[in-house]
Formats: structure tokens, sequence, C-alpha cells
């Protein structure tokens, strides 16, 4: 990561009549970084990527693509972006190739780069053998592939990728976001917008968590963990002298607490998976019989819900 | 500009596929020509009624008759006209088809209206030709009216006798008519189009407005599919979405109109005159019908409502203007509305070129038609590209 940034935003902000939109967001995608925007439906995730696009006007802020400023009303610098809508974007009386084709166009390619870059492109997400029947007769998961292959046939500095997996089958989830891995590591920003929390862990170097229009925290996993301070989780389905086993484990460094519970005990604690041989060791010196151990670490699911205080799902 | 035409080439590729341009763009046109010429009982080439004279007088008023009123509507090209040698053969042609109707002009006619006497002359008419006899009729009643002594007689041949009541209602009238009846005025039969040239082109321009439409309610699809923000984002300008979208219906329109006018002319025998005239006409009608078009796709919300506004408002111009039938006889408020709109301009234009007219007379036709696409395309042009403008 730490590459020069692509994308560079300042107190964006866009009103909708009543409705605040975006309220002053920033955020800045470095070369070859994924950057998340987590949060339910409705936060402004949208509102924000078109207008980083160039699709919304916005009514403050700017926007910075390679150091160029860019607006609703730009041309030549839009080139740089590759825009992947949540909505299928595609000509459904067209061919794979025809559709593809006639976006390389209108990104200024000629004639027989456009058609070079078109086998790449479906051979990369794996069209090429459907390349010539029309989208209308793909299944799901294809005409979503071809929806984010035209984002990237030009070759963007900057992919913006709108909840490219809403309504998709597992398998084909997997797919796409494999391909976005991918993208990612030739070199390219990506800006990725989702309220799966599973697919920003997966995909994003860092993540913004925004609601009602602001970026309440952001950063990478690691850092939005440590931002809520919540601690590990060990449990221990266990048998034998559970009060002594609790009294030791709690003596353990790092430790914070170690409680007994019906079937079991339970440790708050930081850093559980390196320090787990640790606690069983000590345990079974204290006389518990350990018959089962899970560990629950805090995920950006806990950290939105300490954010905002409610969690993702509740308005996905 | 090259946006434009690369969004332009990509709805013509889209179009293409989709049978309903072909069909609204050709084949219902063309169809629909071909059943109301023939149902208007001028079929290709048939539109002249042919008719047949037995003159059994052979004096100077059955002369002043066939030379006077016959033979001029005959040079008109209006009617076509064969003599018999006797009544009963004049008969004999109608019944078997070969006339529409039969002149019979008895022996002493001219002896009758020279003494000032009631002379007969008679039509005898086909009962499967009622368009025919009525226009025979209106021959003789013209002469009748000219010479008012003659008394009509009129038959149906397949009614059998003539009716003596009806004879003498029609001598009756025919004596009252004040003032003899022109029977042919030269610039007025310059001025009309055939039955096939006015359905063919009826049909034409009725269709234009529902082929136009395939471009610019492109927009409301272009929203409707999602691919609309995807084109936003790309590095062209907002307009030349939009520029792409009239040029598809600007070019739909006279792809259409040519291969119709073509179509027509070789397989309806319609004749629309001067082809610079009907250019000028056809490019004036085509712009018209997008701005009036666009204009309903700038107000609508959706694909579908914008196609129910266009279908509604294209069936009551086309009645309006005289696409189906020339209103412009029924005369009065309806007459005075087909005046507003382009299809009646249309097919004066095409009259105005009938009779071997240049492409001036076009102009003041085409200008209107000009009038109508300013007033709409540009109020079009400005709902549309606020709706671009994000």
């Amino acid at each position: 990561m730490a590459g020069p940034a692509v994308l560079r935003c300042t107190g964006l902000r866009k009103r909708f009549g009543d409705l605040q939109a975006v309220d002053d967001l920033g955020f800045h995608i470095a070369e070859g970084e994924t950057y998340g925007l987590l949060g339910p439906n409705g936060a402004g995730k949208t509102t924000s990527i078109s207008m980083i696009a160039g699709i919304l006007a916005r009514d403050a802020g700017e926007i910075l693509l390679d150091g160029t400023p860019l607006t609703a009303a730009s041309v030549g610098p839009k080139a740089g972006i590759g825009y992947v809508p949540q909505e299928l974007a595609i000509y459904p009386d067209l061919s794979g190739a025809e559709n593809l084709a006639f976006f390389a166009r209108l990104y200024g390619m000629s004639r027989g780069e456009a058609r070079r870059r078109v086998a790449e492109v479906l051979e990369t997400v794996g069209l090429a053998d459907r390349a010539k029947d029309r989208a209308k007769h793909y299944s799901g998961g294809m005409k979503r592939r071809l929806n984010i292959a035209v984002g990237m046939l030009h070759r963007p500095r900057l992919l913006i990728l709108d909840e490219p997996t809403a309504g998709v089958d597992p398998q084909s989830r997997n797919a796409i976001l494999e391909s976005v891995g991918r993208l990612a590591g030739g070199g390219m920003a990506v800006l990725y917008t989702t309220h799966y929390m599973e697919e920003a862990e997966r995909l994003c170097d860092r993540v913004g968590i925004i609601d009602a229009g602001s970026l309440r925290a952001e950063g990478t996993q690691r850092e939005l963990v440590a931002l809520v301070e919540e601690r590990d989780r060990v449990a221990l389905g266990a048998g034998g002298d559970l009060a002594a086993a609790a009294a030791a484990l709690a003596e353990i460094p790092g430790v914070e607490r170690a409680d007994r519970r019906e079937d079991g005990l339970e440790l708050a604690l930081d850093d559980a998976r390196d320090r787990l041989p640790e606690i069983l060791r000590v345990a079974a010196k204290a006389g518990a019989a350990v018959r089962s151990v899970s560990v629950t670490e805090p995920d950006l699911e806990t950290v939105f819900l300490h954010l905002t205080g409610r969690a993702l799902r509740d308005r996905a | 500009m090259r946006a434009a035409l690369l969004i332009t080439a990509k709805d013509l590729r889209q179009r293409t596929r989709d049978l309903s341009l072909p069909m609204y763009a050709l084949l219902l046109p063309l169809a629909l020509a071909f059943v109301f010429d023939l149902t208007m009982g001028a079929a290709s080439g048939g539109e002249r009624f042919r008719y047949v004279v037995a003159d059994a007088d052979g004096g100077p008023a059955a002369a002043r008759f066939v030379d006077a009123v016959l033979r001029p509507v005959e040079r008109a090209g209006v009617i076509e006209l064969r003599t018999a040698r006797t009544a009963e053969e004049a008969r004999r042609i109608v019944d078997e088809g070969d006339a529409a109707a039969a002149f019979v002009v008895p022996a002493g006619f001219s002896a009758q209206v020279a003494a000032g006497r009631a002379a007969e002359l008679r039509v005898i008419g086909s009962a499967e030709s009622t368009t025919g006899t009525q226009v025979a009729r209106s021959l003789a009643t013209s002469y009748a009216a000219e010479v008012r002594a003659v008394r009509l007689a009129v038959a149906v041949a397949a009614g059998g006798r003539p009716d003596p009541a009806e004879a003498r209602d029609l001598a009756a009238r025919a004596a009252a008519v004040p003032a003899p009846v022109a029977v042919e005025d030269r610039t007025a039969a310059n001025r009309q189009l055939s039955v096939g040239t006015y359905m063919a082109a009826g049909m034409a321009v009725f269709f234009l407005f529902f082929t136009v439409q395939f471009g610019v309610t492109g927009l409301l699809e272009e929203r409707a599919h999602g691919t609309m923000p995807r084109l936003l984002a790309a590095p062209i300008r907002p307009v030349a979405v939009l520029a792409g979208k009239m040029l598809t219906s600007v070019l739909v329109g006279l792809a259409s109109m040519a291969v119709l006018v073509t179509a027509t002319t070789l397989l309806l025998g319609a004749s629309w005159g001067d082809p610079l005239g009907v250019a000028l006409l056809v490019a004036a009608g085509v712009l018209a019908a997008t701005g009036i078009m666009a204009i309903l796709a700038a107000v609508a919300r959706t694909p579908e409502q914008a196609s129910g506004w266009q279908a509604a408002v294209a069936v009551s111009l086309g009645a309006l203007g005289g696409a189906f039938f020339p209103v412009a006889q029924i005369g009065g408020i309806v007459a005075a509305l087909g005046l507003l709109t382009p299809h009646h301009w249309f097919m004066r234009g095409l009259a105005d070129l009938a009779g071997g007219a240049g492409p001036a007379a076009a102009l003041p036709a085409a200008g209107a038609m000009l009038l109508f696409a300013a007033a709409t395309g540009g109020p079009a042009l400005l709902l549309l590209g606020r709706t671009l403008r994000a």
C-alpha cells in the first residue's frame, strides 16, 4: 500500500431536499489499495460514489483524481475512472463482446485496440466462450461478471464498485471477490462499497464506516477494532474444578477477565489466538477438563454496532 | 460528435434486432396502405374508373356530352372511356364487370334538346362499384345542369330496370340547378392525389411517428436498463447522449420513409411527385415527428408511459391530419384542427407536388412542418438536457 494517492476527496456534501445524503465526507485511496465504504443501505454510499464518478453534481467539496480536480462536467479525467453500478448496466440485446466493444470505443479506444482488449477482458472474467451470445441469455452471475468487465475494460486508475455482489449467488459472489482482489493486485485503486461486513474484511486494505452520510471512522480492520476497545473472547467447554481454573487463568498477562459459566469458562483478553496454548495448559493444570474451545474476535460488525448503536443489517 | 455517432450506431444495432422497428417502419404501413387501397376500390394501377358510352343519337348534343364532359376527364386520367354500338352492348359490358357504368344516349336526344323538350340521358351503373356509379352520375348530372332540359335516368345494372321515381327525382334536381357545373377544374385535378398515392403517403406519415419514437424513447430505456449512469460516467459530454438518440430517430425516420416511398411506388403504383420536393417534405416531416415524440419522451417517467402517450398522440394527429382520409373535405372545426398537424402539411405538400410541379411547390408545406419541429424539438432538447445534468 502507501503509494501515491489516486483519489482524494475532501468535504463532500450533497443534499436532496430535506435529506443531507452526504455530509463532509473525506478519504483518500492510494495506488494498489482497496478501500471499502461500509455502511447500511441509505447510508450515503451510492450518493458518494456517484459524485466521485462524475454522475452527480456535489453541493460542496473537492475530488482529485491523480491530483486533477474532477466535477460532473469533467470529460477527459473521467477516462481514469471505471464505474460498476449496483444495478446491471448492460444492453441485453447486444452480445457480451458487443457490450464491451461499445464501451471500449466510448472510452476512446480505436477499433483494433478495442477488439484486442475485449478479447482479453472476456478471458479474464471467464466469458470468452459466450462472447457472441446476447447478454439477455446469460445467467445472473455471468451478467454480473460482464457488468464488472465493462468497468475495468479501459484499465482505469480508479475502479469504483457499488455493491457488485448484491443479489448474487454464493458461487458467483466468490468469483467476483476473487476478480476484485486480482485487480487491486495489479496496481489499480479500488473503491468498494458494501453492506456485507465479510466482504469488506476479505477485500479491503482500509475501511471507512459510513452512516447517515458521514464517515464515522476509517482505518485497517485492526485499527478500527482497536478503536472500539473490544476484547477477544474465548469460551471453554469444560468440567472439573472450574473455580480453580478461573482463578489461575485470570493471572495470565493480557487476560482481562476469566469467569465461570454453567458449562465451562469464558475469558476476555487480547490476542486470543496467540495465547490459546497457554490458556489450555493453565486450565488443565488447575484441574479443568476442557472439551471444546471457541474464539470470538471483534469484527467490523462489532465496530459498526459500537459506532452507530445498531447492527449493519438493521437497515440492510 | 464521435460519441453521438457511437451511441447511434449502438442503438441502430439494437433496433435492428428488435422486430418492432421493421414492423412499424415498413411492414404495417405497407400492408395497411395496400389494404386501404384495395378497399377503396383503387388497387394498384386501378384507380381510374372505366366507363362505356353508347351513342344511339349521333347528334351535336350527344357529341358535346362525350367531347366536352367525358373526354376531358379521361385526359385528366380520372376515367377510361370506351364506346359501345348499342345500349344492350353497353349494359352487357357493365354486367360483365368490364366497366363501372355505362352512359346511354338514346336516338333523338339532340333533337329533343334542340327543341327544348325533355331529353333522357341514361346511366347504367354496376352494383359492385358504387363509387364508380356515383362518379358517373355526377358527370351526367353536371351535363344535365348545363342543358337544363335533359332528364337524367339512372339505373343500376344489378337492380334491373331503372327506377322511374329516382329518374324523375334526378331530372327535377337537374332542372333546379341554377348554373352549369364545371366538370373539369384543371387546377384542382392536378392537386388531387390518386387513392393509391394518398393511402401510401398517409400510412407512411402516420407510422413515421411510431418509427421515430424508437430513438428518443431510448433515453428512458437507458435509464430503465441502468445504463444511463454508465454513459454519464464515461468521458463524453452528456449532450452527446442526447444527440445520439435524436440522430437515431432522424435516421430511422428517413430510412423508413425512403423505403416506403420506393416500395409503394413499385408495389402500389403510388406517384409521389418530384423527388427533390418529396425529399424536402420527408426531411421536414421526420424532424417534426422527432420533435413531437421527443417532447413526450421528455415529460414521461418511463418508456412504457412515453410509448402510451406517443401512440395516443400519433393516432390523434394522424386522424386529424388526414392520414386515413381527407378530413379537409369535412370542413368546419375538424378541417381547422387538421391544420395543427404535421400530417396535414405533409399530405398537402404532396398534393401541391402532384401534376408535375417542381420542388418549390413543396416549400410552404415543408416550412410549416419545420415550424412544428422547432416549436416542439427546441423545448424537448432543453427538457431532456436538464434530465441528463446531475
